[in-house]
């Protein structure tokens, strides 16, 4: 007698902590051997761009902060260089200071997470704890600067919106001197790590070409040996003006792209202190009263300057009719926006291309294959945020 | 491919025919094309020795509901050989079908179940064209303009039906577009829902 044995289908998610957000991954398992993925997504979705499409452009800019919500000011970022490409704005150079600054720090904030989260997804609960108390510091940095601890909605076409604080560069200063201490923490219990080592090392391999043809960017792209980061090869604000270096990974695997992320937080903390040591005093956005909104001290004596004040919280800036798409390096890849404007003061239509998009894309291919237990592996060094995803 | 103008140059000459305009702006070229040549041009510059196009960055469409080709598909390349990026685009009808570029890019599967999704355009020898991001079930295309930002339908659940419902969506106050480039006009209401509002009064 024959028994037909039938596969297993199994849902991973909505509601799995190791799923990082609202993913539903449909599994079919013949016994613990994953023969298929298909990941569902949207539960998320808010329609952000339909949103923005609504929105003038400065009222577009808390829509990113929202995207990837554990790095809010890279995205910002990406809209606001759209915005002044095509507007013809010079930004001064304190600004983009600040802002490299405040997106390293967007950087280590992800890099911390996701580092963090997927080794609690293989079974180490120490690091989250450590990495977190950290997150909280420099969370505490968002919040001086701007006001909130994750939305920040700090960025503007043409500067950041305030200077900052008396002090926060001090202690900004401060942190980058302890925190290589708490890398080296995390990496004394992780990178040799044996458990940690049998759950990441030759797991969910990607080669060079498959890498390109699914679209990959970031730690996924330089993780498979691609020598490719959008802040040294198409370097936006300041960062021609930095040093820093691009750790590349060997063998594609999910331990390999551990190990940039860890060489990344240091490169940050290095680019943190350049942009520290040559900050100097001045002015944090563009003067045109078209543009960015006048001072309170000048609204109360100058006409003009109210003038602009309501027309800029009422109207918005127009951006002349043009059609363009910038990407910045966010922490999680190559995050881009593709916009149209109309020469009204919203944009016509503005595309969010976001990096994990396309990494959960392949997670079919990534883990066709691999036990069921590597599922989370894989899943946590994608570096998968929903808020991105989905939109 | 050394410089943009030089790959402006390149594509138009050996693609001579199938090229409509091309141009270079924001250090990136823009290239417009037709409906029907779009596989040959993709694997055209995925391929070139000179060009090498070879990542997918993303697949969009722009919506121009007052003009008869309807849509505009845009698709974004990446060159990471030579740095450089490409806009490739072409225009369509509303019912038009195009053809997929999932054999040549994988990455282009999901990019393009987005815009079915989003603006339901279809697409021709797609492996698994589904709804990906709006919910199971859902109808319309939300990023179409004619699409009302507030929706049609709202869910909630229901004490009674204990489950889920979906609803038409009841606004308490009608959503206010304010046109602020024009202040004699005022605000533009959705009609419908005025309509149905003013019954139940």
């Amino acid at each position: 007698m024959t028994k037909k044995i039938k596969n297993l289908n199994l849902n991973f998610g909505p509601q799995h902590p190791a799923a990082h957000g609202v993913l539903r991954l449909i599994l079919e398992l013949d016994g613990e051997v994953v023969e298929k993925a298909d990941p569902h997504i949207g539960l998320l979705h808010r329609g952000t761009e339909k949103l923005i499409e609504n929105k003038t452009y400065m009222q577009a800019v808390p829509y990113f902060d929202r995207l990837d919500y554990v790095a809010p000011m890279n995205q910002e970022h990406a809209f606001a260089l759209a915005i002044e490409k095509i507007l013809k704005i010079d930004v001064p150079i304190r600004a983009q200071y600040i802002r490299v600054m405040f997106c390293e720090i967007g950087r280590i904030l992800s890099h911390i997470l996701n580092v963090t989260t997927q080794a609690l997804d293989v079974g180490a609960l120490t690091p989250s704890l450590w990495g977190f108390e950290e997150r909280e510091t420099l969370m505490t940095f968002y919040e001086r600067a701007s006001g909130s601890r994750l939305h920040a909605n700090y960025f503007r076409a043409g500067g950041v919106h305030q200077d900052l604080p008396a002090g926060l560069e001090k202690d900004i200063a401060k942190f980058c001197e302890t925190f290589p201490k708490i890398i080296d923490d995390l990496e004394n219990l992780l990178t040799d790590n044996r458990i940690f080592k049998q759950r990441n090392v030759d797991i969910g391999i990607v080669s060079k070409e498959d890498a390109l043809d699914y679209s990959f960017s970031g730690v996924m792209i330089r993780g498979s040996g691609i020598p490719w980061d959008l802040r040294k090869s198409q370097p936006y604000d300041c960062y021609n003006l930095l040093e820093f270096k691009i750790p590349v990974g060997k063998n594609g695997d999910c331990y390999d792209r551990y190990l940039c992320r860890i060489e990344e937080m240091k490169e940050s903390v290095s680019i943190i202190k350049q942009c520290l040591a040559k900050m100097e005093k001045g002015p944090i956005k563009t003067f045109d009263g078209k543009i960015s909104p006048p001072s309170k001290a000048e609204i109360k004596q100058s006409m003009e300057a109210l003038i602009h004040h309501f027309k800029l919280f009422t109207e918005g800036y127009r951006v002349p009719k043009d059609e363009i798409y910038t990407a910045v390096e966010a922490p999680k890849g190559e995050f881009g926006v593709y916009l149209i404007s109309d020469g009204s003061s919203k944009p016509y239509k503005c595309k969010i291309r976001a990096p994990g998009f396309s990494h959960l894309q392949s997670m079919d291919y990534l883990i066709k294959g691999h036990m069921l237990a590597d599922v989370p592996a894989v899943l946590g060094s994608l570096d998968i945020v929903f808020g991105e995803v989905d939109r | 491919m050394k410089n943009l103008i030089d790959l402006e140059k390149k594509i138009n000459s050996e693609l001579t025919t199938k090229i409509n305009k091309t141009y270079v702006k924001h250090e990136q070229v823009y290239v417009e094309i037709d409906k029907e040549d779009l596989i040959e041009v993709v694997l055209f510059i995925k391929t070139d020795q000179d060009i090498k196009f070879r990542q997918l960055i993303d697949i969009t469409v722009v919506d121009y509901p007052e003009e008869t080709k309807r849509f505009k598909i845009v698709y974004l390349f990446l060159s990471h050989e030579f740095n450089q990026r490409m806009i490739l685009s072409y225009f369509i009808n509303e019912n038009e079908v195009i053809s997929s570029l999932t054999s040549i890019f994988p990455s282009a599967n999901w990019m393009e179940r987005e815009v079915f999704d989003m603006y339901g355009v279809n697409f021709k020898d797609h492996p698994d064209l589904r709804r990906i991001l709006t919910d199971y079930g859902f109808e319309g295309h939300p990023l179409r303009k004619d699409f009302p930002l507030t929706g049609h339908t709202e869910v909630r659940y229901s004490e009674e039906k204990k489950k889920v419902v979906n609803e038409q969506v009841k606004l308490e106050q009608n959503y206010r577009n304010f046109d602020y480039e024009s202040p004699w006009e005022g605000t533009e209401y959705i009609k419908e829902i005025t309509e149905t509002n003013d019954k139940k009064n």
